[in-house]
């Protein structure tokens, strides 16, 4: 079978001369299509189910961690997963992190050799999973979803794989959600779960449901890591106001809530988080 | 002793001190000069009209110039101790001397006849009966010279004090030259445009020649604009649409690029690069993360005494991203060299878009005076 790739880059010289060097060192693999930003990477991503993905890590709308957090998220369980390799051009962090975690990257503007190096890790891992499909196996390995994971923290902070550290002193206490000339406070403690919406942050509390213009990445370094779980990119949940959790054949886990009925789905990259102890 | 102004650049020997030596010698030279004057209306005892010219000159400058000097020091010293460092020294200038001198020579005479009556043995005439020819002499040459003393003494000061200055000025605008020398080559955009053109010389030579011309044209420009205090608004939007046409290789078409430049405007001066900083601004902060097709706009306009250069850009707006500190460092500097070029005449302001338009808007407002070719 062709495999086929997918590049994500917004600088069009820049896609063009990793297409024609890929032409170069991998005459077989078989270029889909270049996506100009985030939003569209995922996009034809999900629809075109490239085998290998080259992301860059700048682009508009979405970053290329992100591009990457969502699909491991939404992709459906019938298709492995592609092979990613991240597009960076000086940015010492992503290095480093990229180096930890012994995902392949390449930097840009791609060279020969390099490109030569990185096709040559990625012929075999192709071959390797063609040969081997299990119906057991998921759609999203661990390993990937482990390096993603520790990727995407760094990204947060900046520094290192622990997760946001808040100092207790600026944990927020009270959520203040705007309503015409009424400002509701609703204590941090009495939230169920945080959703975003839009532009918006959905605050689920019991009996109501408020609306916040702060976004989950600007609230989630201000709350209490061990009682408020991210569950996924769009959904941060107070652990202790989860019932239980059921896991998916498809790996992810739905959560059942006190206090609400509806249930919450907990992606891939967060289903580690529910086992038993 | 004590600086005349809380800016005056450190030197060897206090300004103070220096002033005061130099002071005494003009008094000396002064009530020489007097009492050879004297001398030549009345060809007799010139050592006795050198000890009164002396002894009065000496008191009158002791009443005058030290009260001067004391007061200046003890209020300067007060106010700093009251409102911090930064409070300004007092200085007293002409009027303040000359107001000075009118009791300084009150006591100054009667106290320089008495010393010198004390010294030659003669009994000068009371001052106040002025009806004698040498009183009203003595009186006229008094204040003759207590006035061309303290001209001489504020003039000297206001010299040092403005030399001190420019010297200030000198300083500050080389530090300013460098840093816009610095933003200007910054690794940032010249890495992105040499990775651009490496892949441009591969894929089509010829335009790559073009896009390395522009990037030649732009760094040399650069180079050369910050020397110059001033340039025309034309060769600035020059500049700006040699830097935009190097991003539209990089960033592909969906860049568009609008510059207006009204013809009547084109002649006025502006400081060169002033625009440079705003555009990359837009284009890093405002441009790059907005998927889709994106405009960027510069534009000139007068409004009655007012000159508006106005940079627009319908990227992600201001509220999207928190403002970084490369962002603030720019535009910092941007007001900075505003407020030292033209005063609070001059701003910069950053906003929202107004709608219909989407995005984020850079005014510089200039006074149109001072852009006027001739000034």
């Amino acid at each position: 079978m062709t495999p086929t790739a997918l590049i994500a880059e917004d600088e069009p010289m820049l896609a063009l001369a990793l297409q024609a060097e890929l032409g170069r060192a991998w005459p077989e693999l078989q270029v889909l299509g270049v996506a100009p930003d985030g939003p569209s990477a995922v996009a034809q991503a999900l629809q075109h189910r490239p085998r290998v993905l080259f992301l860059d890590i700048r682009m508009p709308g979405l970053s290329g961690l992100e591009v990457a957090q969502t699909l491991a998220e939404d992709w459906p369980d019938d298709a492995p997963f592609p092979l990613l390799v991240f597009v960076t051009a000086y940015d010492q962090y992503a290095l480093q992190a990229f180096e930890v975690q012994a995902v392949d990257y390449l930097v840009k503007p791609v060279t020969a050799g390099r490109l030569d190096a990185c096709v040559a890790r990625l012929q075999p891992r192709l071959s390797m999973a063609a040969a081997a499909p299990g119906a057991s196996s998921p759609a999203v390995g661990a390993e990937v979803l482990d390096q993603l994971r520790a990727l995407l923290a760094q990204a947060t902070t900046g520094a290192g794989p622990t997760a946001r550290e808040a100092p207790a002193a600026a944990r927020l206490e009270v959520i203040q959600a705007q309503v015409g000339a009424l400002v509701h406070l609703v204590p941090v403690d009495e939230v169920i779960y945080f959703e975003a919406a839009d532009k918006y942050v959905r605050v689920v509390t019991a009996d109501k449901d408020h609306l916040i213009r702060t976004s989950l990445r600007e609230l989630l370094p201000q709350l209490d890591p061990q009682r408020f779980w991210q569950v996924h990119r769009g959904t941060v949940v107070q652990a202790r106001c989860i019932a239980a959790a059921r896991r998916e054949e498809s790996g992810k886990v739905t959560l059942l809530l006190r206090g609400r009925a509806e249930t919450l789905v907990a992606s891939r990259l967060y289903a580690h988080l529910f086992k038993g102890m | 002793m004590l600086p005349s102004s809380s800016a005056a650049p450190i030197r060897p020997i206090p300004p103070g001190w220096r002033g005061l030596v130099l002071e005494l010698l003009l008094l000396v030279g002064l009530c020489s000069l007097i009492a050879v004057f004297l001398y030549a209306l009345e060809p007799r005892a010139l050592g006795a009209k050198f000890v009164y010219s002396m002894c009065i000159g000496g008191f009158c400058w002791v009443f005058i110039g030290l009260a001067r000097r004391l007061l200046m020091l003890v209020v300067s010293t007060w106010r700093r101790r009251r409102l911090g460092a930064s409070a300004p020294a007092l200085h007293i200038g002409a009027l303040g001397s000359i107001a000075l001198a009118v009791p300084g020579v009150g006591l100054g005479l009667p106290a320089g006849l008495a010393l010198a009556d004390a010294l030659t043995g003669f009994q000068s005439p009371s001052v106040w009966s002025v009806d004698t020819f040498s009183t009203r002499i003595t009186l006229a040459v008094s204040l003759a010279g207590t006035v061309s003393m303290l001209g001489l003494m504020v003039g000297l000061e206001r010299l040092a004090h403005s030399r001190a200055a420019a010297e200030a000025a000198e300083r500050a605008a080389a530090e300013n030259q460098l840093r816009l020398l610095q933003s200007q080559l910054e690794p940032h955009m010249l890495f992105n445009t040499l990775a651009n053109l490496r892949v441009l010389i591969g894929l089509d030579p010829a335009q790559a020649q073009q896009m390395l011309d522009r990037l030649i044209g732009f760094l040399r420009a650069t180079l050369s604009a910050s020397r110059v205090p001033r340039h025309p608004l034309a060769v600035e939007f020059e500049r700006v649409a040699d830097y935009l046409s190097l991003m539209r290789f990089r960033m592909g078409p969906r860049l568009q690029v609008l510059l207006e430049l009204p013809e009547p405007l084109r002649a006025l001066q502006v400081p060169p690069l002033l625009l440079q900083p705003l555009v990359e601004n837009a284009i890093r902060h405002g441009l790059e993360p907005q998927p889709g097709e994106v405009r960027l706009t510069v534009r000139a306009r007068r409004d009655g005494d007012t000159l508006w250069l106005s940079v627009h850009d319908t990227g992600v707006g201001l509220g999207a991203s928190p403002v970084q500190g490369g962002t603030h460092f720019g535009l910092e500097q941007v007001r900075e060299r505003l407020r030292t070029l033209y005063g609070p005449a001059a701003g910069l302001s950053l906003e929202e878009a107004p709608p219909p338009e989407r995005g984020t808007v850079a005014r510089v407002r200039l006074p149109w005076v001072d852009v006027q070719p001739s000034a």
